[in-house]
């Protein structure tokens, strides 16, 4: 894909929005919304083994293992999904595209704004992050989970691990549930 | 015939969610109509009461714009206010563009304690749309997680942090649809999410494909979302087939097929045209099931509105709330008029 070329007029930044700057180009995103089935395998699996470890995890201690696991949290879900850190993981709920990408953040579904060739209102060459979360849904073995309705964004949760945040919720309901089964 | 001249605004009828009365209209079985504002720049109260007028007595409701194509004009809390004053039922529209949680919150209270009794939910266009794409783009909440929000504060009397509201505020949530965009199989559904999140009412965007909005319509009323929601379809006067071209290319989201553009061009006078056009349209949408009414967005034409409502006939004999002078006003006019007199007679 080649980058539009700059006008001749030279440098005008308003022009750019902060999303283009960031990544010139999506085709790791894109691919990686066409194994969207794949990656919900591998995230459920992930998932459990995480389940699993909770006792190492505890052991540690949530909150010094966070920053490591962090780490690597960002490099594999920056590689592969552009994942921008907002600490609240969604993918499974949108067809393994990021919809922290949107330039709006949507993260209930696409804008009325999207071009009919599927493209960003605000990135014209960008494909809409939310046209490419309803072909992945579709995909996933839980395509229903597009239909849920997301809470807003927990701004302080920012650049926190979403991983141990789910696995120590597990835990806990796990935990909670077998208290109440004795 | 003005059916609610008598009615009592003051109190939330049972089953209502508000005190408004375009919530009364819509849950009456009328078709019901609303057009939108375009919002002066300018601090004059006077402009907001002239561009309110021209819709007098032909809208059940009038859409004050959150700084609509990302354009800074005066606030629709401010517009909303100044035309509560004056009895007419104003539809706040709240971008999530420009302001955050505790902004939007806080400005839910303040309107419906002016008396506003219905609110538009929308995300908004971009920044980069407008007259300042440097501004920071906010969008805090998107439109779902806003619905959810103010419905809380109605339902629950709580913020979104769960702290108490004495009194929570009256208002008739909407939210917006675009039937006319892609991914088109997930609109249906997106219309489902939103009404699971508290909307009550939808307008549409510009409707210029009818066969596209049956299709959309179908699958909605499949799902019976038209019972449990309020659908005003979007339409509006094209100016010309230029106008039309340009709307094309440069407004996000507006879908206008090519024989639009092509009866536009081969008319005589394309102007006159494009109000034939969207008379047109509002006749076929009447008629599509599962429609509540519509929803008329005549930028820089909102003097025709009432012409082209009168025109289409969708009314019937219904007349919409008329502003009309308190008996008060026309008392202390007539007086004003007499001393005039009496000082003229004494002059001469």
């Amino acid at each position: 894909m080649k980058k539009p070329a700059a006008p001749a007029t030279a440098y005008k930044p308003s022009d750019t929005s902060h999303v283009r700057r960031q990544r010139a180009r999506y085709s790791i995103r894109l691919w990686s919304v066409r194994r969207a089935r794949l990656f919900e395998g591998v995230y459920n699996a992930l998932a459990d083994v995480f389940l699993k470890l909770h006792p190492i995890w505890n052991t540690i201690g949530y909150k010094r293992v966070e920053y490591p696991v962090m780490l690597v949290e960002k490099s594999v879900k920056s590689f592969l999904f552009d994942c921008r850190m907002c600490g609240q993981c969604a993918l499974s709920d949108t067809g393994m595209s990021c919809p922290m990408n949107c330039p709006k953040q949507l993260r209930n579904g696409p804008c009325g704004g999207v071009r009919a060739n599927g493209n960003c209102e605000v990135e014209p060459d960008m494909p809409c992050v939310w046209v490419q979360a309803w072909q992945g849904s579709q995909r996933m073995r839980a395509s229903d989970n597009i239909l849920k309705v997301q809470k807003p964004v927990d701004q302080s949760l920012r650049n926190s691990s979403a991983w141990l945040r789910v696995t120590a919720q597990k835990a806990a309901e796990r935990d909670s549930m077998s208290e109440t089964a004795q | 015939m003005t059916a609610d001249q008598h009615e009592d605004y003051s109190v939330v009828p049972d089953g209502h969610s508000s005190r408004g009365r375009l919530e009364r209209i819509l849950r009456r079985g009328e078709f019901a109509i609303t057009a939108e504002l375009n919002p002066p720049d300018s601090a004059d109260p006077n402009e907001v009461y002239e561009r309110g007028g021209v819709f007098d007595g032909w809208v059940d409701g009038i859409n004050a714009t959150d700084g609509s194509g990302a354009n800074c004009h005066m606030s629709s809390v401010g517009i909303c206010a100044l035309l509560t004053r004056v009895g007419y039922a104003p539809i706040m529209q709240i971008s999530c563009r420009d302001r955050n949680r505790i902004a939007i919150q806080g400005d839910v209270l303040g309107a419906a304690a002016m008396g506003v009794s219905n609110i538009l939910c929308l995300t908004g266009d971009g920044v980069q749309a407008g007259d300042q794409p440097g501004a920071k783009p906010v969008f805090d909440f998107d439109c779902m997680s806003l619905l959810e929000t103010i419905r809380t504060m109605r339902d629950e009397g709580r913020f979104l942090s769960g702290r108490k509201i004495t009194d929570p505020p009256r208002v008739f949530l909407g939210a917006a649809i675009n039937p006319f965009a892609p991914p088109y199989d997930f609109r249906p559904l997106r219309l489902k999410k939103k009404i699971e999140a508290g909307a009550q009412f939808v307008q549409s965007q510009y409707c210029y494909d009818i066969p596209m909005l049956r299709e959309y319509m179908k699958r909605v009323c499949d799902m019976g979302l038209h019972e449990k929601c309020y659908i005003l379809i979007g339409v509006g006067p094209l100016a010309s087939a230029k106008t039309a071209r340009w709307i094309r290319s440069n407004v996000p989201g507006v879908h206008i097929p090519d024989n639009i553009i092509s009866r536009l061009e081969g008319a005589e006078n394309q102007k006159q045209e494009g109000k034939r056009l969207c008379i047109d349209l509002m006749q076929e949408i009447r008629d599509i099931e599962g429609v509540s009414g519509i929803h008329v967005m005549a930028y820089r034409q909102e003097e025709f509105v009432a012409d082209i409502v009168h025109a289409s006939g969708v009314l019937k004999d219904r007349r919409p709330w008329k502003r009309e002078l308190n008996p008060g006003d026309a008392a202390a006019i007539e007086f004003a008029e007499r001393e005039a007199e009496k000082l003229a007679a004494a002059d001469t």
